[in-house]
């Protein structure tokens, strides 16, 4: 008997077990595809580090924090890039990013292969910033005509960076999300809204404001995010599956549908100061207990509350 | 940050016929190990970048207790560090050299 399908059935143990927000980038990749599927592009034996960080005297990774390749999601094509919320928060520097970009430009020309984006990042890399700025727009443009070519691009987010800054806006840009409680999507993170706007505004250090600010609840529940998924690799592996069938156009009219989504979302909740109003305003009856909610019934909850606009974003 | 380089003869190469494996990630006490099988089977080295400065004598110690006990013949270990502790290292290195030494699928 050949070992191959003891090696599956370990993997799918390990994907039900292995929490997504715990893992790291290379771990996340390694289970979330099939088994031994994974081929990466420019790994870290090129050494293509960032340019920049010896500048500050800060450390080196070999991937920059952005893994990218290809490999097989139950048996099917998709393109991979993963980054490492742990290293420098993983934020977007000029290597990390351009190995975003140049895979996006790969699913351009490919057109019917999906992208997945494991995101984890803190935003833009502040040693390099031009560099990252530069990235996130060039990874915009790419994404879009990665789209614009047929391609879908899925975000998964659920890691301990969050999905924020200019990685907030890469979100806003793909096909569709799927997010876990411990996923937090925003561009402005709560240290940088404190900074600017005052403590009144919004204390950082509030833990449960931040999540039901920014969490993975909230966001599905507005619709910024199409899917909510338990912090484990198979329910993002799952839900990732669910999202690339899903047929999803993109084209003008989808995007003034997106448009028009967005401005009956700002007149119905824009007088809202707490996501707690904004919630009781979707018509949700017990506002107060979606925070302690368990994953399953959040998620009945929310299918009852509204369906995702599939004819938007 | 501070570069240090070791070079070890030792008695047999690591077992296995994979060509790289990777362990780790650099962050705060943390540290990645890059290990690949490029040198003579009786050769050992480790390139170690460290944001922790003046710590060479430890390090020298941990690298000849992993050279003594794992006996790493051929393979060439790169290390970019986050100031982690000893125990963390020797982790890591011992990590990097079992991932390198599983059969290839």
């Amino acid at each position: 008997m050949s070992t191959a399908p003891i090696a599956k059935r370990d993997a799918g143990d390990q994907r039900k077990a292995v929490s997504w927000y715990e893992a790291s980038a290379r771990e996340r990749v390694r289970l979330f595809l099939d088994v031994h599927s994974f081929q990466e592009f420019i790994g870290p034996e090129k050494r293509e580090i960032s340019p920049h960080l010896r500048t500050f005297n800060l450390p080196e990774q070999f991937d920059d924090g952005m893994i990218v390749g290809r490999g097989l999601l139950e048996g099917r094509k998709v393109f991979i890039a993963a980054q490492e919320g742990r290293f420098m928060g993983g934020a977007f520097g000029e290597v990390h990013g351009a190995k975003l970009t140049g895979l996006l430009r790969a699913v351009r020309d490919a057109q019917s292969i999906p992208l997945v984006i494991l995101l984890d990042t803190g935003g833009v890399r502040l040693q390099e910033a031009n560099a990252g700025e530069l990235a996130i727009a060039e990874i915009m443009r790419a994404l879009i005509e990665a789209r614009t070519a047929g391609a879908k691009v899925v975000g998964l987010i659920g890691g301990r960076a969050g999905c924020y800054g200019g990685g907030g806006l890469i979100a806003g840009c793909c096909s569709a999300l799927a997010v876990s409680e411990q996923g937090r999507i925003s561009v402005s993170g709560p240290e940088v809204i404190e900074t600017n706007r005052g403590v009144e505004e919004f204390d950082s250090k509030d833990r449960a404001l931040v999540w039901r600010t920014m969490g993975g609840k909230h966001r599905r529940l507005l619709g910024v995010a199409d899917m909510f998924v338990d912090d484990t690799i198979e329910s993002f592996r799952l839900a990732a599956l669910h999202l690339i069938r899903r047929s999803s156009r993109f084209d003008t009219d989808v995007l003034e549908s997106e448009q028009l989504r967005l401005s009956q979302r700002l007149q119905q909740f824009g007088l809202c100061t707490d996501a707690i109003d904004i919630w009781r305003a979707a018509g949700i009856g017990d506002a107060e207990a979606i925070p302690g909610m368990a994953t399953d019934d959040f998620i009945a909850l929310a299918n009852t509350i509204r369906e995702p606009r599939y004819d938007a974003r | 940050m501070e570069t240090l380089s070791y070079h070890h003869k030792v008695p047999q190469r690591a077992a296995g016929s994979k060509r790289m494996a990777i362990v780790g990630v650099v962050a705060s006490g943390n540290l990645e190990v890059l290990v690949e099988r490029v040198l003579p089977d009786t050769h050992c080295e480790l390139d170690i970048k460290t944001a922790a400065e003046g710590f060479g004598a430890v390090w020298e110690r941990v690298v000849a207790d992993f050279v003594e006990l794992r006996s790493p013949g051929g393979l060439r270990l790169s290390v970019n560090d986050g100031g982690a502790r000893p125990d963390t290292v020797a982790l890591r290195l011992a990590q990097a050299v079992r991932l390198i030494e599983e059969l290839e699928p």
